[in-house]
């Protein structure tokens, strides 16, 4: 704090801070933008859309219409696809989360044969994107039924590697060694030393492991794209990337480009406010990731 | 550690078997996850597919077929220039807002480090299709505006300006999550190393490029490494433009021709050796951007706060 006190005093004259706040005030306005159209966008019937200028509002106001159009369309098919992406969201990213913890604390503080391998092995898996990873996937898992199956999204989501690195390196630095060896000399047993004494320090990270975890899957798009062909098992990504292929290509036949529109909002708001209400653990945990 | 030495073996500190029982859910997972299709994947690439009677053992048949393919090539292509281009220009803006950023340049720092992030809370899927909302050439906003100002469609989705929109809009979409790390890692620069700077009477501008700068490369080069595994892997953006614009084919980037090849062409063993080189070539370009920091890595913060002073 003190030194930012001292740096908004120093050496940087009236004029240039003016072009710099400038230039951050654009940038803020591009980032800004589609989502402000999004939100105009939404309250606008389909011949508003095509038919008035996308950055201002147009009557009549059409944002319950929309909405209720939205969860109505398809018998209630953008209900589902929502409720999909938050059930992969929380038992991928939940699940990734406890077996990060565990893992991590394995790595982090025990010393056991072929730990090193182990750990390279999980560590080079950050190499490999997992995109390219995506078709192989498939081709196994067309073989053994988990195409079609909340499995072959499901388990892909519960493995995360990053998840791995940052609880160890999360742990070395919260966790202290003596605490746990004190611990064992009082005569706590294994479990309840992970619960007890270790597991209620690694908290901050393990939430914004969870947040992470979370928001990959949630923005998945390739895995259920190619896993799934059944449009009731579609997380909202995929659902929706369907409706504005359709509403490009169709027209206006099916009133679909204002659903897209509304739709995005829902596939877009729950994260927002995750982020914001849980800023502080995203902010110190980038932290983690960026200076080890 | 002193406690343990107080109390000399009297039991060993914990069974054999608990640390791997801790990591066993997580690599049996592994296994299913990565190492599973990994394998099997290398295994089917090694058939040929053929329109009757299934496939037969060929061998590298299909490596040679994606080495020969010119539209492999010309994906590769595509997306390497892309990421020449992309990942340095989101480098730069995220440099240059973090250290604004860090600079305290305005009060509200807290609420602008908030609204850049938001992009990263929204999937690329949605990202891409609002902008392309936005980017249409028949009645999106922008051509509105060019039609108000006497000029006609703007070339977003033209077939010469689809590749820097996709830059564009991926830019928008990952520019605030690198801002976040490298904000971070400015903030983190030890105080002590910066003072004595301010108490020689270093400028600002000198302080952030000599001594903060250098001493946040590690994290550079991270949000760089994200970047290029990132651009390699194009899939999303494209794949999703492709319904606003025929600028766009099926095998535009080497990830969109995997995926033609596997459910266009029904060709999954094609398929999966196309996947393997793509991922050998990213791991590659990821071990590159690795071994030249290491490489950089000797100049230190001493050099730096040395060079202002």
């Amino acid at each position: 704090m003190s030194s930012q006190n001292i740096h908004t005093t120093l050496g940087i004259r009236r004029p240039t801070r003016f072009v710099l706040i400038a230039a951050m005030m654009v940038f803020l306005v591009i980032i800004l933008l589609p989502l402000y159209w999004i939100i105009v966008s939404a309250t606008k019937n389909q011949a508003a859309l095509y038919g008035s200028f996308g950055f201002w509002f147009h009557g009549p106001f059409n944002l319950w219409q929309n909405i209720h159009d939205l969860f109505t369309y398809r018998s209630d098919i953008f209900g589902r696809w929502l409720l999909n992406t938050a059930i992969y969201s929380l038992v991928g990213g939940g699940g990734a989360t406890i077996l990060a913890c565990l893992g991590g604390y394995a790595f982090s503080r025990f010393e056991f044969r072929g730990k090193g391998a182990l750990f390279a092995t999980v560590i080079a898996s950050l190499l490999v994107p997992t995109t390219a990873l995506t078709i192989p996937t498939y081709i196994l898992y067309s073989k053994i039924g988990l195409v079609n199956n909340v499995f072959g999204m499901l388990i892909p989501s519960l493995v995360s590697p990053i998840g791995i690195y940052l609880m160890r390196v999360y742990i070395d630095g919260s966790v202290p060694a003596e605490l746990i060896d004190a611990s064992r000399i009082d005569g706590a047993g294994e479990r309840t030393i992970f619960l007890r004494v270790a597991a209620p320090l690694m908290m901050p990270g393990a939430v914004t492991v969870l947040l992470f975890t979370v928001v990959a899957t949630w923005n998945n798009y390739f895995l259920p794209f190619i896993i799934f062909s059944r449009q009731d098992l579609y997380p909202v990504t995929v659902g929706l990337s369907l409706w504005a292929t359709q509403a490009v290509a169709g027209g206006s036949a099916e009133q679909l480009y204002p659903l897209v529109v509304t739709g995005g909002i829902f596939a877009v708001l729950p994260l927002m406010i995750l982020f914001v209400v849980l800023q502080r653990y995203w902010r110190a945990g980038l932290l983690t990731g960026a200076v080890k | 550690m002193t406690a343990l030495s107080i109390a000399p073996r009297r039991r060993p500190a914990h069974g054999r078997a608990t640390p791997y029982l801790y990591l066993a859910p997580f690599m049996l997972l592994y296994v299913v996850a990565v190492l599973g299709p990994l394998v099997y994947a290398l295994y089917t690439s090694l058939f040929t597919s053929r329109l009757i009677g299934g496939s037969k053992f060929g061998w590298f048949t299909n490596y040679t077929r994606a080495f020969s393919s010119g539209q492999f090539w010309s994906g590769i292509g595509r997306v390497v220039v892309f990421g020449i281009v992309e990942v340095p220009i989101m480098l730069f803006l995220a440099l240059f807002f973090a250290m604004l950023l860090d600079m305290g340049i305005t009060r509200l720092g807290g609420f602008f480090r908030l609204a850049y992030f938001l992009p990263y809370a929204v999937p690329g899927v949605v990202g891409t299709i609002m902008w392309g909302f936005i980017f249409e050439p028949q009645f999106g906003p922008f051509v509105q505006i060019s039609h108000w100002l006497g000029g006609g469609a703007p070339a977003f989705l033209n077939p010469g300006g689809i590749l820097p929109t996709i830059g564009f809009i991926s830019i928008w979409q990952t520019a605030g999550f690198n801002i976040i790390i490298l904000f971070t890692a400015l903030r983190n620069v030890p105080h002590d190393l910066t003072e004595a700077a301010v108490v020689d009477g270093a400028s600002l501008s000198r302080i952030m490029m000599r001594i903060k700068v250098p001493m946040v490369r590690g994290a550079i080069t991270l949000s760089g490494f994200l970047g290029i595994i990132g651009t390699l892997q194009l899939f999303t953006e494209p794949y999703v433009l492709a319904s606003f614009t025929s600028s766009i084919n099926t095998t535009y980037t080497p990830n969109m021709y995997i995926y033609s090849s596997a459910f266009g062409a029904q060709d999954f063993n094609y398929a999966a050796a196309i996947s393997f080189v793509l991922g050998i070539v990213t791991v590659g370009a990821a071990v590159l951007v690795l071994l030249v920091r290491r490489q950089r890595r000797p100049d230190s913060a001493e050099v730096g706060a040395e060079a202002v002073a």
